[in-house]
């Protein structure tokens, strides 16, 4: 399977990219001691007209790579925060309602169509709104938004699963239903869930961004949406400061989106037997 | 035939008029940011109603940029000796919009009936005011029951404006159905209001001033964008950019461009001081030191030059420098991390988080507590930025939870009008964002405010408020941050556009355009 994924190059970009961002927001302290907020040059430097302010400064004289490098923390913390939430909602909730049916599979699909209905990003900026911006407000909120997708992907897989001979074994072997649940079906479930959530990461940094965009941020994170909100008044004079964490939201969604194309082919065999035939 | 001669004449009528029009006519377009809620400015006295209704209605006086009394309506004007009586002569032969003459009989309506009833801020000061009498039909006479120091300044457009006794008189003031067409004795009449889009007024031809205006006719326009205001000045659609309708990182690229000027001045009146809401109450900035371990920590020459353009003064204490009776013989606070750090040692500060409210007007806002809270945990503050709309800034200000609250406030060129209500103990009142909001109680300075507001000698005010900023600066119930400049920026053939301390939202009678 490894081999699969290693021989799609857009994938093995896509891992070399994120590791990159990856190993700079963790050594974002070292990189840039002082912070993304400190005001260290005059304002509105232009980039590679300074040796050490390589991106410029901003508005305020804040170093523009530091609040990149800094930013790429956010973004991730947040991606990967309410990614695991969301799976946490919606993977069991799925489960249930695919494995049990009747009831317990109405209830729980008219739950999760409660929530489709309402337009993802109009309801993570009410729910922003409401519990006022801090980073844990807009990973809850964007984990609320995102579960649903998981829920009805995870509840097709197990309806297709439970009818297993395999499942059907089990249950002759006389397991109890919660056990042939979590040993036996749950498993056979993962690779598309995998898929799902390397995506749902790229959304949700999306999310994040476009929250911080309009002002609804938390206010004492440095995000890149933060910057592109903050820098859109003066665009006209100083590209600069939308221009670079634009190209990092667009660089590391980017990754995500082909290491989410390369689990896909490496985990699904049907789909890479078609590719080498 | 006769059609085709009237238009003929208004050709040739329009070409006599551009050779003459080398100070007269001519048309200017005007921004007014947000649109009024309406024109009467006996009602509604907020600051686009001023801007527009400014060239309706008129006071009795104007106000240089020193603050200094000039004619109005009145031509001259005497105070007796005890500071009891006023006594204004008015100008001869004004007559209002429809016609009517005005008389010392509608100043009396004015001042003594209607603003009485509808005006709060003029309402405080005509408290000391007992009787309001008309002598004759150009004199009237304030007669006050003690003296009251900044009596002289509340004759401005804004604070006191005249107001038509034939049409108000006897009627319910806020639903007379004339409101939708202000009549008043001012330089322009209303012509038209297109809602949302443009406020139109015309040249008062029956002007008492010989000579003026000499602008024919005058567009307030209605832009709700920022960037849309701006992009509308640079196409030549609007002449005329009042202070704050661009972001300020627009101010200067706009003044750049060619045949384009700006002034700071217009604003010495209401002299707008922006400050942070310290909590006196309760949290570390109940501690005096960690008070003034703020003003250290803060760098406020940089946010001026940075963050405002280079527009507007930092100031000494809770007076600007406009002001009347402003000094600056008190303890200055220069940016100066290691006394701010010294003064947190001292007084044990342990890192507790301190909240931090920004004003919700915009990036130039948000920008600023970021270099406050820049400012502040360099020297260890551990600050802490809330997030915040119009609604919530009003509410937790007012229901005092917050730990520092930004703010600015105009001063109406006196202290005892726009200073003491933000720093006196009865000035304490839950539910108001405008009044001493910090918690603030110094009764021994209360008592000497008190005093310095009735004083009708000049030189024995200033030596009461030298004392008082002497004093209060030591203690920081507030951080002092700035002194505002929004700059007015506007063609430099558009003469003489801010010609008193209230700038714009004066008449614009003298303003030209040159051809």
């Amino acid at each position: 399977m490894i081999r699969r994924f290693a021989s799609n190059k857009g994938a093995v970009i896509g891992v070399l990219i994120l590791l990159l961002v990856i190993g700079l927001a963790l050594t974002a302290d070292l990189l840039f001691p002082r912070g993304p907020w400190a005001m260290v040059q005059r304002p509105f430097l232009v980039p590679f007209t300074m040796d050490g302010f390589p991106l410029g400064t901003d508005t305020l004289g804040r170093d523009v790579a530091a609040g990149l490098v800094h930013g790429a923390r956010v973004s991730l913390l947040v991606g990967l925060v309410s990614t695991v939430v969301a799976l946490a909602i919606g993977v069991p909730l799925g489960a249930i309602a695919g494995f049990y049916g009747g009831w317990a599979d109405e209830g729980a699909m008219r739950f999760t169509e409660f929530f489709q209905t309402i337009p993802n990003f109009a309801l993570a900026i009410v729910l922003v709104a409401i519990l006022e911006p801090t980073l844990t407000s807009i990973t809850l909120a964007i984990a609320i938004v995102s579960w649903p997708p998981v829920a009805r992907l995870v509840r097709a897989e197990v309806m297709a699963v439970k009818s297993r001979e395999y499942v059907d074994a089990a249950r002759l072997a006389g397991l109890s239903k919660a056990r042939i649940l979590t040993t036996e079906v749950l498993p056979n479930t993962v690779s598309p869930i995998i898929v799902m959530a390397s995506l749902m990461v790229a959304t949700a940094i999306l999310l994040e961004s476009s929250l911080s965009f309009l002002g609804l941020g938390d206010p004492n994170a440095m995000s890149w949406g933060y910057m592109i909100g903050a820098a859109r008044t003066v665009i006209r004079s100083a590209w600069w400061l939308s221009f670079f964490p634009g190209v990092a939201i667009l660089v590391t969604v980017l990754a995500l989106n082909l290491i989410g194309e390369g689990l896909n082919d490496a985990l699904n065999p049907h789909l890479s037997r078609k590719g080498t035939a | 035939m006769k059609h085709l001669k009237a238009t003929t004449f208004l050709i040739a009528a329009a070409f006599a008029g551009q050779a003459l029009a080398q100070e007269a006519g001519g048309r200017l377009d005007i921004v007014v940011q947000p649109e009024p809620p309406g024109l009467m400015l006996g009602l509604v006295q907020n600051g686009p109603t001023q801007l527009v209704a400014g060239d309706i209605y008129e006071g009795l006086l104007r106000y240089t940029t020193d603050l200094e009394p000039e004619p109005g309506l009145a031509k001259s004007w005497g105070i007796s000796e005890d500071g009891l009586t006023y006594t204004f002569h008015l100008n001869e032969g004004v007559k209002w919009h429809d016609g009517e003459d005005f008389t010392a009989e509608d100043v009396v309506f004015s001042a003594d009936v209607f603003l009485r009833e509808t005006h709060a801020r003029l309402r405080a000061s005509l408290a000391y005011v007992d009787t309001i009498t008309a002598p004759d039909d150009l004199t009237v006479v304030f007669q006050l029951k003690e003296p009251f120091g900044p009596f002289i300044s509340v004759f401005e457009v804004g604070t006191m404006p005249m107001i038509p006794k034939h049409i108000y008189e006897g009627t319910d003031y806020a639903t007379n159905e004339m409101n939708a067409t202000p009549i008043g004795t001012g330089p322009f009449k209303f012509d038209k209001w297109e809602k949302g889009s443009f406020i139109h007024l015309v040249k008062n031809e029956d002007y008492y001033v010989e000579g003026l205006p000499h602008l024919d006719e005058v567009y307030y326009r209605v832009i709700p964008d920022a960037a849309s205001r701006a992009v509308a000045f640079e196409t030549g659609e609007v002449d005329v950019l009042p202070g704050g309708s661009v972001e300020n990182w627009d101010v200067a690229r706009l003044t750049g461009m060619d045949g384009v000027c700006s002034t700071g001045s217009g604003w010495e009146f209401f002299a707008p001081l922006a400050w942070m809401w310290l909590n006196n109450r309760e949290g570390p900035t109940s501690d005096v030191r960690f008070r003034q371990a703020i003003m250290y920590a803060m760098d406020r020459e940089f946010v001026r030059d940075v963050v405002w353009n280079g527009f507007g003064k930092v100031p000494t204490g809770p007076v600007a420098s406009a002001t009347n009776f402003y000094s600056d013989d008190v303890t200055p606070y220069p940016h100066d991390p290691d006394k701010a750090k010294a003064l947190l040692d001292e007084m044990g500060y342990s890192g507790e988080t301190v909240r931090l409210l920004p004003l919700p007007y915009g990036e130039t806002w948000q920008r600023w507590a970021e270099a406050v809270r820049q400012n502040l945990s360099e020297v260890g503050i551990n600050v802490e930025i809330d997030s915040t709309d119009v609604a919530g800034w009003n509410e937790k200000t007012s229901q005092w939870d917050y730990d520092m609250a930004f703010t600015y406030l105009y001063q109406y060129g006196d202290p005892a009008l726009g200073v003491s209500r933000n720093y006196t103990a009865d000035r304490i009142q839950k539910g108001s964002p405008w009044n001493n909001v910090e918690g603030y109680e110094n009764s021994e300075l209360d008592a000497k405010w008190a005093a310095a507001a009735t004083m009708t000698d000049a030189a024995e005010r200033q030596a009461a408020y030298d004392e008082i900023q002497r004093e209060i600066v030591d203690d920081v119930p507030v951080a002092w941050l700035l002194e505002l400049e929004f700059p007015t920026i506007y063609r430099c053939n558009v003469h003489d556009l801010v010609t008193t301390g209230i700038g714009l939202n004066d008449g614009i009678r003298n303003a030209w355009i040159e051809q």
